[in-house]
């Protein structure tokens, strides 16, 4: 065996030795559905609650991605704006720090406010989570390239754009795609709280009506969705982020003496 | 050996340092970078900048691109103030600056992308007469099939290369280099002088050359001016007597050995006193 695919091998075989030992645990020392039900217990009640739970994981997810497309969206701009302008950089950096400190739950009830429960907040709320660190992101790719380079373009006559276009954005791809994994996570937590708060719908809300039923298989079984679209997510965007960026991951058998 | 501090400026002259000075930072930690500077440099001339470090060598290209402004004094570009007629400027540094997600040939394309007339042109010529102009200007650095590769794949020798291609893709009036052998062993800095020579000879555009190395302003420049640091002036001005093409070899010969033994004292003369106290 090769020793990637014994890698490979090893790594699923401990994922699944957690996932057994939890089971175990639970059958030694017996403990209660109440406190944590047994992984076996929590795949039963995804089967036989699937029908019941598809909807609102697809509620989760879609809210997730409107908030998160929104947020490269901004955060690309605002990313752009701080990085080459110094004055941007002065004004909105403190201006972000400080709204990143903000706990997200305490801004969903401003946004219910405006505008209703549901949907609406839920989307703001994952667009405010993954923001910062796209913004963050960009910003640092853009501000570290190399002065040299900006000379050979500036010698050449070239604008502002051009350099943008053709140097800084992209040698920030890289910076962006790490950006993206975190900031989709991100995403999902800004979606989950806001559907705790304020929302009929949505796996956040299934796991608050679960838990005050003391349902608690349901609640872990949401849990797990959530892990799993996380965990979906943030590969998809690492083949993303392969593909594109593959000249930043480059392997030294290439190079030549 | 001619030695001439003064040129008189002719129809020929493309470059005219008038008095430059420049200063940086506030007024209690001035620095002069450069102290009432003139210098001439003729259409086609290939000139040598030497001196210690922090004399002003690279600042010297700096002003001429119009990358950074004189604090008092004139460049004159072409027959008018340094910005004032557009003119192809071809740069190269120590560090050859490719960017890693392009391969070699677009990067030494990335000019064409940006200076007039080529940009205009860019979309439609980029496949064919373009790619063909940036292949063949790779083949005469010896780089022929490595037009597909990826900055990483190549060693610094090779990256320096390519950084020249990008330098004179499109055919700049004016070519500026600060140390662009500095960081290459001396066999493959050797080679580089011929293959810069070459193009040299072939497309004759202004070159100003900053290096340190003695031989390598020899064996290149037609013209070598000796700068001294704090402030930062020309204090030589020579011609390098030396036929075309020249060779290595010529670089062991007596008259070639006692000018750049010449301008080593100049330099060495200036280093600043120790002061005993």
């Amino acid at each position: 065996m090769s020793p990637q695919a014994r890698r490979k091998v090893w790594s699923a075989v401990l994922i699944v030795g957690f996932f057994v030992l939890w089971e175990a645990l639970c059958w030694l020392f017996n403990v209660s559905d109440i406190i944590v039900p047994k992984p076996s217990q929590i795949i039963v009640t995804l089967v036989q609650r699937g029908p019941a739970l598809w909807p609102h994981t697809l509620q989760t997810l879609y809210t997730t991605l409107v908030g998160f497309g929104f947020g490269i969206f901004i955060g690309i701009a605002l990313g752009v704006l701080i990085g080459s302008s110094r004055l941007a950089y002065d004004v909105a950096y403190p201006l972000l720090v400080g709204f990143a400190s903000i706990p997200k739950v305490a801004v969903v009830p401003i946004f219910v406010l405006w505008f209703g429960s549901g949907t609406v907040p839920a989307v703001l709320t994952a667009m405010i989570m993954c923001i910062f660190p796209i913004v963050v992101n960009v910003a640092t790719g853009l501000a570290t390239t190399e002065p040299e380079l900006e000379d050979v373009m500036r010698a050449l006559r070239a604008t502002k754009l051009d350099i943008l276009w053709n140097v800084g954005l992209p040698r920030t791809m890289p910076f962006f795609f790490a950006s993206l994994k975190v900031a989709v996570t991100l995403a999902f937590v800004g979606t989950v709280i806001s559907e705790t708060v304020a929302s009929n719908r949505g796996i956040g809300n299934v796991m608050m009506i679960a838990s005050s039923n003391f349902d608690v298989p349901l609640v872990f079984a949401g849990l797990i969705i959530l892990a799993f679209l996380g965990v979906a997510l943030y590969a998809i965007f690492s083949l993303i982020e392969s593909k594109i960026t593959g000249w930043a991951h480059r392997k030294d058998e290439f190079a030549m003496g | 050996m001619m030695t001439a501090t003064e040129l008189p400026r002719t129809d020929e002259t493309f470059i005219e340092l008038e008095n430059v000075t420049l200063t940086y930072g506030r007024a209690d930690k001035q620095v002069t970078a450069l102290g009432l500077t003139n210098l001439l440099v003729n259409q086609g001339d290939f000139v040598a900048l030497v001196g210690p470090s922090g004399c002003g060598k690279s600042t010297i290209l700096k002003l001429v691109t119009g990358l950074i402004t004189a604090s008092e004094g004139y460049v004159y570009v072409a027959g008018r103030e340094v910005g004032a007629t557009p003119i192809r400027v071809g740069m190269a540094f120590q560090n050859p600056t490719m960017l890693p997600w392009l391969t070699v040939r677009d990067n030494v394309m990335m000019p064409l992308k940006i200076v007039p007339p080529f940009r205009q042109e860019y979309g439609s010529k980029k496949k064919t007469e373009f790619r063909d102009r940036a292949d063949a200007l790779l083949k005469e650095v010896g780089l022929a099939n490595f037009g597909d590769k990826h900055p990483w794949q190549l060693s610094g020798g090779m990256l320096q290369r390519a950084s020249l291609c990008r330098a004179l893709i499109h055919e700049p009036q004016l070519l500026l280099l600060d140390e662009p052998f500095g960081a290459l062993d001396q066999f493959t800095r050797e080679e580089l002088w011929a293959v810069m020579q070459e193009l040299w000879m072939k497309l004759k555009p202004t070159v100003l050359l900053v290096t340190h190395d003695l031989k390598e302003a020899g064996y290149l420049a037609t013209r070598i001016c000796v700068m001294r640091t704090r402030p930062g002036q020309i204090v030589d001005d020579a011609e390098v007597p030396f036929p075309r093409p020249r060779t290595i070899d010529m670089s062991y010969t007596p008259t070639f050995v006692s000018m750049t033994q010449r301008l080593r004292e100049l330099i060495v003369a200036q280093r600043p006193v120790k002061e005993t106290v």
